[in-house]
C-alpha cells in the first residue's frame, strides 16, 4: 500500500530550546487506522501540529498525499482534517454557521446536503441553530469532528479524541472512525489509553520523549511482545515449590494456592513443550490442580515494558 | 486564490460585526455628537472662522478620521487577537489559505466596518453643521486608504498583543494622542514653529490634512504629499505583515 503520509527525519526544537521531536521517521499507509501511543509530553501533539501546519518543523521533510507540507501546503492541507486535543470552539456562532465556515475555509464549494449528513451522523442536526456556547462538552467534541469532516478530508487526525469523554460517546466515536475507514479515510489517532489503540488500530506507533520507539502491526506487536501466563489453581495450597517444579518462569502465588507460569507468546511453539513438561512434572510431584487458565498481556503491559526498557 | 476561504472568513467577521453593530455605532455617534455640541456650537461660535470655514465644519474631517482610525484599529486587532486567545486559530493555520488571503479577508472585513461607521458619522455631522465636499473622489480615496492602512496596523497589533491590556494600549497610548495632535481641531500653522516641525513627523497630520483638503480645499501640506505619506504608511504595514507570516511570528511555534 502506498504511504499517504511520509515523514522523514523530522525534528522540532521549540523556541524555549526544548527538543520535542528527534529524527522521526514514519510512514502512514492509505486507509489504515494508526494509533500513536505515548505518555503525556511525548510529542504526539507536536507531531500532529507540524503535519497540519500549526507548528513549524525545525528539520526534516513531510509529504502528505505526495505533497510537501511546506512547499505545496495548499494541496497537502486540503487533504487533512484535524480534531484538536483541546475543546477550542467559537462561542456565539451557530453550529450550522461554524461547519459552513470550516468547509469554506478549506476551499470547498457549499454543500448543505453533505453537511446535514455529517451533523446527523454526529447527532448534532437538532442543534444546528444553537449557539456553540450552549452545547455540552460532548457535543462540542462532536462539533469539532464535524468541522474536521466538513471538507471531506482523506486524512483525519484525532488528537486524544476520547480524553475525558464518557463511555457512550467513546463507543459512538469508535463506530464513526470505523465507518470513516470504510469510506477510505486514513485515520491517525493519538492516545495514552492503550485500550483505545488496542480496540481501534491496525498499526501502533509508540512515541516517547520525542522519538518513535516502535511501529508495528497491532497483531504482530501483541504476538511479539505479549507475554502469556498459565495460572493453575491448586487443590491444596503448597508451602513452597517442590524441587521438581523449580524452573524459569514458575512461581507460587496467592499464598501457595496458585502456580503461575509466565512465558513468551512469541516463542509459543517451543514453550508449549514447556507447558506439557510442567504438567508432567506436576503430576510426578503429586500436585493436583482444580482449574487452569491462560491470559495474554495487553498493549498496556507491552507499553509499560517498552518504556521501562528505556529503548 | 482560495476564494471560498476569503468569503468564509469575511462573512464570519461581518457576522461578528452585525452582532455588535449597535454598540459599535452608538458610542462613536454619541461621542461625535458631543464634540459638535461642545466645539461646534458652544465654543465654536466664539472661535473665528478658519480660512472661511466655520469651526464646527472645520473639525468634521478630523473627527471622522479619529473614529475611522480608532475603529479600524480595534476591529482588526480584535478580529485576529480573539481566535489566538481562544485557540480557534488552529483552524485558520491548518487551512489551505495563503497569508495574503488571510489578510485580505480579516483586513477587508475590519475596513468595511469602519467605513460604514465613518459614513454614519459624516451623516451625523451633517445634521449639526453645514458641510461641503469639494473633491468627493479624493475624499473617498482617503477614507478607503486610511481604513485599510489602519486595519492593517490593527491586524499587526492583534498578532503582537499577548494580553487584552496590550490590545487596548496602542490605540490609547499612541493613536489617540497622535490624532489629537494631528490637527483635528486646528491647522498646523496655528502652532509655535518648533511644534510645527514636530508635527511633520506625525503621520496622522498627513491623513487629516489630505482628508480636510478634499472637503474645503484647505490643507496643512500639499495633498500629493498627504497621499504619498499615506501610501508609504500602507506599504510599511504590508511589509510588516509579510514579515510576520514569513517568520510565523506569534502565530506558529
Ligand atoms: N509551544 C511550545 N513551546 C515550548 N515547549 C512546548 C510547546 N508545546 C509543547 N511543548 C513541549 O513539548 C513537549 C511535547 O508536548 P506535546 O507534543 O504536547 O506532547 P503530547 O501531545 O504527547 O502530550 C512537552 O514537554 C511540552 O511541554
Ligand atoms: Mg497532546
Amino acid at each position: 500500500m502506498p504511504a499517504i503520509i511520509d515523514i522523514s527525519d523530522l525534528s522540532k526544537t521549540y523556541a524555549t530550546g526544548y527538543q520535542a521531536l528527534t529524527g522521526v521517521d514514519l510512514q502512514i499507509r492509505e486507509g489504515e487506522i494508526f494509533a500513536l501511543l505515548g505518555p503525556n509530553g511525548a510529542g504526539k501533539t507536536t507531531l500532529i501540529s507540524i503535519l497540519c501546519g500549526i507548528v513549524r518543523p525545525t528539520a526534516g521533510v513531510v509529504r502528505v498525499g505526495g505533497h510537501d507540507i511546506l512547499r505545496d501546503y495548499r494541496a497537502a492541507r486540503a487533504l487533512i482534517g484535524l480534531v484538536p486535543q483541546e475543546l477550542t470552539t467559537d462561542a456565539f456562532e451557530s453550529v450550522w454557521a461554524t461547519v459552513c465556515f470550516s468547509r469554506g475555509l478549506f476551499g470547498k464549494p457549499p454543500n448543505p446536503a453533505y453537511l446535514e449528513e455529517i451533523l446527523r451522523q454526529l447527532s448534532l442536526w437538532d442543534k444546528r441553530h444553537s449557539k456553540i456556547m450552549t452545547l455540552s462538552g460532548g457535543m462540542k467534541r462532536r462539533l469539532l469532528i464535524a468541522k474536521a469532516l466538513s471538507h471531506e478530508p482523506r486524512v483525519l487526525f484525532l488528537d486524544e479524541p476520547t480524553a475525558g469523554v464518557d463511555v457512550g460517546l467513546r463507543r459512538d466515536m469508535w463506530a464513526l472512525v470505523r465507518r470513516l475507514q470504510m469510506d477510505g479515510v486514513t485515520i491517525i489517532l493519538t492516545t495514552h489509553y492503550i485500550e483505545e489503540a488496542e480496540e481501534m488500530a491496525d498499526r501502533v506507533g509508540v512515541i516517547n520523549k520525542g522519538e518513535i520507539v516502535l511501529v508495528e502491526d497491532k497483531a504482530a506487536l501483541m504476538r511479539k511482545l505479549g507475554k502469556k501466563q498459565l495460572t493453575l489453581q491448586l487443590q491444596a495450597p503448597l508451602a513452597e515449590l517442590p524441587p521438581g517444579l523449580m524452573r524459569r518462569g514458575v512461581e507460587l502465588a496467592k499464598g501457595g494456592e496458585e502456580i503461575i507460569y509466565t512465558y513468551d507468546a512469541s516463542a509459543a511453539e517451543g514453550e508449549h513443550a514447556g507447558i506439557v513438561s510442567l504438567l508432567e512434572d506436576l503430576d510426578m510431584a503429586g500436585v493436583a490442580f482444580k482449574d487452569l487458565h491462560t491470559t495474554q498481556s495487553s498493549l498496556e503491559d507491552i507499553f509499560v515494558d517498552l518504556l521501562k526498557g528505556g529503548r | 486564490m482560495n476564494l471560498y476561504a476569503i468569503r468564509a472568513i469575511y462573512r464570519f467577521e461581518m457576522a461578528r460585526t452585525r452582532r455588535t453593530l449597535v454598540q459599535s455605532i452608538v458610542s462613536p455617534v454619541i461621542s461625535t455628537s458631543l464634540y459638535f455640541v461642545v466645539f461646534g456650537a458652544a465654543i465654536g461660535s466664539r472661535i473665528p472662522h478658519i480660512e472661511g470655514v466655520g469651526y464646527g465644519s472645520f473639525i468634521v474631517p478630523g473627527l471622522v478620521m479619529l473614529s475611522l482610525l480608532t475603529q479600524s484599529l480595534s476591529n482588526a486587532s480584535f478580529g485576529i487577537y480573539f481566535p489566538r486567545f481562544t485557540g480557534t486559530i488552529y483552524e485558520l493555520l491548518s487551512a489551505p489559505v495563503s497569508y495574503v488571503e488571510i489578510v485580505i479577508s480579516y483586513v477587508g472585513a475590519a475596513a468595511t466596518k469602519s467605513l460604514i461607521l465613518g459614513v454614519i458619522i459624516l451623516i451625523t455631522a451633517a445634521l449639526f453643521v453645514p458641510l461641503r465636499v469639494e473633491h468627493p473622489l479624493w475624499m473617498l480615496l482617503f477614507l478607503v486608504l486610511t481604513a485599510i492602512t489602519f486595519s492593517l496596523l490593527g491586524f499587526i497589533i492583534g498578532i503582537w498583543a499577548d494580553s487584552f491590556e496590550k490590545l487596548q494600549l496602542v490605540p490609547l497610548l499612541i493613536v489617540t494622542p497622535l490624532t489629537f495632535l494631528g490637527g483635528s481641531f486646528y491647522t498646523i500653522d496655528m502652532l509655535p514653529p518648533v511644534w510645527q516641525t514636530v508635527s511633520l513627523f506625525n503621520p496622522v497630520v498627513y491623513l487629516i490634512s489630505g482628508f480636510r483638503w478634499s472637503f474645503y480645499g484647505l490643507a496643512d501640506v500639499p495633498v500629493g504629499i498627504s497621499l504619498a505619506m499615506t501610501g508609504l504608511f500602507l506599504v510599511a504595514c504590508m511589509t510588516t505583515v509579510a514579515w510576520i507570516f514569513r517568520t510565523g511570528y506569534r502565530l506558529k511555534a
